[in-house]
Parts: structure tokens; sequence; C-alpha cells
């Protein structure tokens, strides 16, 4: 099933976040790989790691955040351990990176076009004219309409749908083969979303980019991405194809959130729920982290932590939906 | 903007006015000037004779607006205690203390800026922390204790640079500049050190405040994200944030410095407006204190005018909403 190299390769990850007495674990040893041309989703509530994970994978962790454990492959080469300068190198170069909010992504004092070539050049041997017709270029692609004016214009003289496509150009400028998309569609209008996500996969198909997904909602992740992964508290707990976890979720926490995604067809007069709240950071449950919660728990839920399973659809829980798993 | 330029215009006229009638107020309060010019021997017609022509005979408000209005001509009357013109007198003196203020504002820029940029990106480093404390002594010496420090190291003890007056001058026009004889360099750089060592703290820690503020935005995670090196995003991108807040107050500040060179001026022996002004205040010869108000006043005045129009020119958000709408939403 897995190719023999991914992309991709996540292993092991741990990120802790050192206090005064304490470090607290942030990730728990966190595995997954992205293969060429895919899009992994990753879902979760906020706090769940989806976004730690992708700022570590692009080296961009900031004290007192730090990687402590595991491992991260890109086409076989570590990069979690290289030198910052090495590590600059590769962003926008190797791994590109959308942030959530495209109204404070940009540089309000430079024109969209200023920030577009300084990047290609960074990366790209061209010189300022080959530059510009290359942003252009990506102008284009991205749709925005009258790019060749519009590229010596400011951020602020454009709407916030038309500037997450100039930050999706500035991802695309360096031609990186990784794309991570942190909320990328979260901040903007509803009507914008759509148009968002399906720029987004069509031109890192179009480039042959992967993309890491990271958002909280279902379903964006369920028109877009090929797999998913659902983080809890700092750990995958169930990842595989995107039909067969949206249809048929394995761990009950992902049923819990499949069923809190309102229905059209259904009216209800309540909007399911999945009780309580996630834990703190400092405040993590021992064995599996969703027992306090979760109607199944049984005495070894409490004790022993579930680990992921290998496999096409693996889930992290002692007692799956549908029955089967390990233990 | 043009309604911004108007609306300033005329803010700006409305504080000079009333800056005109204090200072045309300390004549009424501080005595007679017709018994402080003349000595105890002169007769009544004599004292009559310059009653009228100083104008101190009629009403008032027929002698504010007559100040004014001589004011804007640039006639402050004659000073009590030469018998000279005071705008020729404050013109000769204002060259001194603008290349002064000059010199100090260029070090306070030039100085200040790359240490503040420093000290907030090496935040931790021993360096930048030496700075920091070195500037909380640079923010709390007062000027003139430095000022007498620095003539007794480098003029008496070391005898390196000249502990008073500005060396020699060419005049250019009415201008006398002393930045193109050695001498004239020379002189300047004990009172330009003394007069900017303010400034450059306070523009430092503004400069390290606004970027350590400016490097946790978003744009900036953005551009680090984008593999930009460090020197492009430490100041093409963080700095140039920086310096809306960095113009203002070295804008602002040049009038301060102007106000404040009286204090350099006088321990230097720089003959500048500052100096003027002291010994006006010692003679009480108020045409002098009134006019060195105005002037100060004016020029203040203009700084702030030029500083808000300054805005427009560095931040495009500001010139283009002005310019009527640009292109937005789609």
């Amino acid at each position: 099933m897995t190719t023999p190299e991914p992309l991709l390769a996540v292993r092991e990850l741990s990120v802790v976040f050192d206090t005064r007495d304490t470090a607290l674990l942030a990730l728990d040893h966190v595995s997954f790989d992205i293969r060429a041309g895919e899009i992994l989703g990753v879902v979760g509530e906020s706090g769940a790691g989806k976004s730690l994970t992708g700022t570590a994978i692009i080296g961009l962790l900031d004290a007192p955040g730090r990687i402590s454990g595991g491992e991260i492959l890109l086409d076989g080469q570590r990069i979690d351990n290289l030198p910052p300068e090495a590590m600059r190198a590769l962003r926008g170069r190797c791994i590109g990176a959308i942030f959530q909010d495209p109204l404070t992504s940009l540089h309000p004092m430079l024109t969209i076009g200023d920030q577009l070539i300084e990047t290609i050049r960074v990366h790209l041997p061209l010189d300022q004219v080959a530059a510009r017709r290359r942003a252009l270029d990506l102008l284009h692609q991205v749709g925005i309409p009258g790019a060749e004016t519009r590229i010596d214009h400011y951020p602020h003289q454009f709407s916030g749908g038309m500037r997450q496509r100039v930050v999706i150009a500035l991802a695309l400028a360096g031609e990186p083969k990784l794309i991570i998309a942190d909320e990328p569609t979260t901040a903007l209008d509803v009507s914008i979303q759509a148009q968002i996500t399906t720029l987004l996969k069509g031109l890192c198909r179009d480039h042959g980019a992967s993309v890491m997904l990271v958002t909280h909602d279902m379903g964006v992740i369920a028109e877009t991405a090929d797999r998913v992964a659902v983080m809890y508290a700092g750990r995958i707990i169930e990842m595989g194809p995107v039909q067969a976890v949206t249809r048929a979720p394995r761990h009950p926490y992902t049923r819990g959130l499949m069923a809190s995604i309102p229905s059209m067809q259904v009216r209800s007069s309540t909007l399911h729920q999945i009780e309580g709240s996630m834990p703190r950071l400092n405040a993590i449950p021992a064995g599996c982290a969703f027992n306090p919660r979760c109607e199944w728990a049984s005495a070894r839920c409490r004790t022993e932590k579930p680990m992921l399973e290998a496999g096409a659809h693996g889930v992290a829980c002692w007692h799956p939906v549908g029955g089967s798993a390990h233990g | 903007m043009l309604a911004f330029l108007v609306k300033r215009l005329l803010n700006a006229a409305g504080v000079m006015l009333a800056v005109a009638f204090l200072a045309f107020m300390i004549f009424r309060f501080v005595g007679d000037p017709v018994e402080l010019m003349l000595n105890e021997q002169a007769s009544q017609a004599q004292r009559d004779e310059l009653r009228v022509r100083l104008g101190l005979d009629r009403s008032v408000l027929v002698q504010f607006g007559t100040f004014v209005l001589n004011a804007i001509r640039g006639d402050f009357g004659i000073s009590y205690r030469n018998q000279q013109e005071v705008f020729t007198l404050i013109v000769e003196r204002f060259p001194a203390t603008f290349e002064l203020v000059l010199v100090a504002t260029f070090l306070s820029l030039a100085i200040g800026i790359p240490l503040g940029v420093y000290s907030a990106i090496r935040r931790r480093s021993f360096a930048a922390q030496a700075i920091q404390f070195v500037s909380v002594l640079g923010v709390s010496l007062p000027s003139f204790a430095l000022g007498i420090l620095f003539i007794l190291l480098f003029s008496v003890t070391l005898q390196w640079l000249p502990a008073f007056g500005r060396g020699e001058t060419v005049a250019l026009g009415w201008w006398t500049t002393g930045l193109l004889t050695p001498s004239g360099r020379l002189a300047l750089i004990l009172p330009g050190i003394t007069l900017s060592l303010f400034q450059i703290t306070l523009v430092m820690r503004l400069v390290r405040a606004e970027m350590l503020e400016t490097m946790r935005t978003e744009f900036i995670r953005f551009a680090r994200a984008r593999g930009l090196p460090d020197h492009a995003i430490h100041f093409r991108h963080a700095l140039r944030n920086c310096l809306m807040p960095v113009i203002t107050v070295t804008g602002l500040q040049i009038g301060n410095l102007i106000a404040f060179a009286l204090v350099t001026e006088t321990v230097f022996q720089w003959p500048g407006m500052g100096l003027l002004f002291v010994q006006a205040v010692t003679f009480v010869d108020i045409p002098v204190m009134a006019a060195y108000l105005i002037i100060v006043s004016f020029i203040f005045v203009t700084l702030n005018t030029l500083v808000d129009l300054t805005y427009a020119l560095v931040d495009p958000r500001l010139r283009q909403d002005a310019m009527a709408g640009g292109a937005h939403g789609r």
C-alpha cells in the first residue's frame, strides 16, 4: 500500500513546551506520511496539535517550544536537525506555507509584486524582469483579474479572498513540493471558502505539490483531501482514506466529530455535541486521552495508552467502533 | 488629501495666533519697556517720543494686530539691549542652532536605529543587554553635566576638540555654515554628541520596542515561512514597519532639540538662538524673548505639519485611501 519513499515522513515526532518547572508534551509521537501529489487533511479541535505539527515541519517552532523526539524526513532526508540556514533555504523552496489570516499574512507596506519578486528571487536564479514575469504568471494562475495592474497594488487594496489568492501565489513562488496550508479558509467568507479550496487543490495538482491541509472544518477535508488524520490532545487517533474515515469512523471521537456536523437533510432542534472538552496539556489523563469523554471507556482505557494501528485505516482505540482492532 | 492639507494649515495658523498672543502678553506683564530702555536721566519728551516710536500709545487690540502683522513680515521690533532689529539678530544666530540640531538628529538616527535593531534581534545577547543598560544612563544623565564632562576630557585633558564656539564659518548668502571648514566641523562634534545623546537612546529604545512587536506579527512569520533570509526580514520587512513612529518622534524631537539646544549652547558658548535667548533673559530683552518664542513655535508647528504629511509618503494605506477609494473589494 505505502510507496517505498513518501515525500514527507514524520516519525514519532514529539514537541514539548518548556515551562519553568516541567516540559509540557504538546505532540506525542506523531507519525504519518504524505505521498507525492497527495493531500492529507489534518483535523481536530483547537489545541489538538494540528498547527503545531505544521510549524514543526517547516522549522518555525519558537521557544519555549522544541522538538523533543522523532524525526522528519523530506524525500528521505532528515530535515528536523538541519542548521538554521539550511532550513531557511528549504522553506519556500521545498516546503511552502499558507497561514490562516490573509489579512495579516502580507506586509502592509510592500506591493504584492515586491513581495512575490523578492520571494521568487530568493529561491530561483532569475533577474528582476524574469522574476516579475513569473510573479505575473503566478497571479494569473491564482485567478487575480487584471494582474498586470494589480501586481503593483498594496495588500489593503485587495479583498480577503483576493489576498488569500496572493498568499497562495507566494507559497507557490519557489515551486515547493509540499505545501502546509494552516486553516487556509477559516478567516474567509463562507462564499469564498469553496473557491479558495478548489483553487488550492487544482494548483497543487498542476504543480505536482502535496498538501498538508490543517483545518477544523470536516467539510473542507471531505471535499479536498485524499486521506485524513484526526488529532486529539497531541496525538493522531485515527488516520485513513477520507471516504472511509468520514463514512465509517472507527474512533469514538471521530464518530462524535462527524455527528456534530449539522446536516441539511435532518432538522433538529439541538446540534449534536461531544460532552466535555479536550484536556489541557498539563492535565492529559493516563491511558487514552479521550477516556473521560468516551461512553465506551473501560478500565483498560484509563491505564493503557492505545497506539495507532498500522494499515490503510488505522485507529488508536481499545474499543473501536465496528469491533476488531487490537487488544 | 487637499482637505486634509487645508485643515492642517488652518490648525497650524490657529496655534501660531495663540502663541503670538502669549508672546505679546509678555510685553504687558514685564513692565514698561520705555522705562527699561531709557536711563533715569531721560526727559519726558524723550520718553514720549520713544513711546510713540514703539507704538505703545495706541490701544491693546491695535497693538496686538500690529504685532501679528509685523511678525508675519518678520518684524519683531528692536532689541532693548543693543537697539538692533530682533529678526536680524535671530536670523544671524539661526544657522548655528540649526546645524547643531541637524548634526544631533543625524547622529541619533545613524546610531539609534542600528542599535535598536540589533538589541531587538539579538535580545538575549550580552551586547544587547549592555546597550540597554548604557541607554538608561543616556536617558538619565543631564546634558549639561555630560557637556562639561566632555569638555573636561576632550578639550582640557586630551586637547583634541575645541571647548567652545563654532570655529571658522563660511557665509553662503545670509546663511553661515561651519560644515565647510575643518575647525567648524571639529567644533560641531562635542556639542552635537552632547545634544544627540538623549535622542540616540530615545530612537534606540523606540526602534527596539517596535521591532520586537513587529517580529511577532503574522506577516513576519509568513516571510520566514517563505524562506526569506534574515537580513531581508529584519531590515526590509520589520524595520520598514517601525519607521512611522520613528519619523513622528524624530520630527517632533527636532522642535524639542531646537528649544533645548539652549542648554548645550550655553555650556559650549555656541553662538545660536538658545544662547541669544539666555542672554535676552538676563537683560530682560523682551522683544528678543517674544520673537524667540514665536520662531521656535513656528518651527514646532511646521515640523508637526510636515510629519503628518510624511505619513502619507511612507504608508501606502494612508496615501491610497486619500486618493479616492483605490480599487477595493472585488
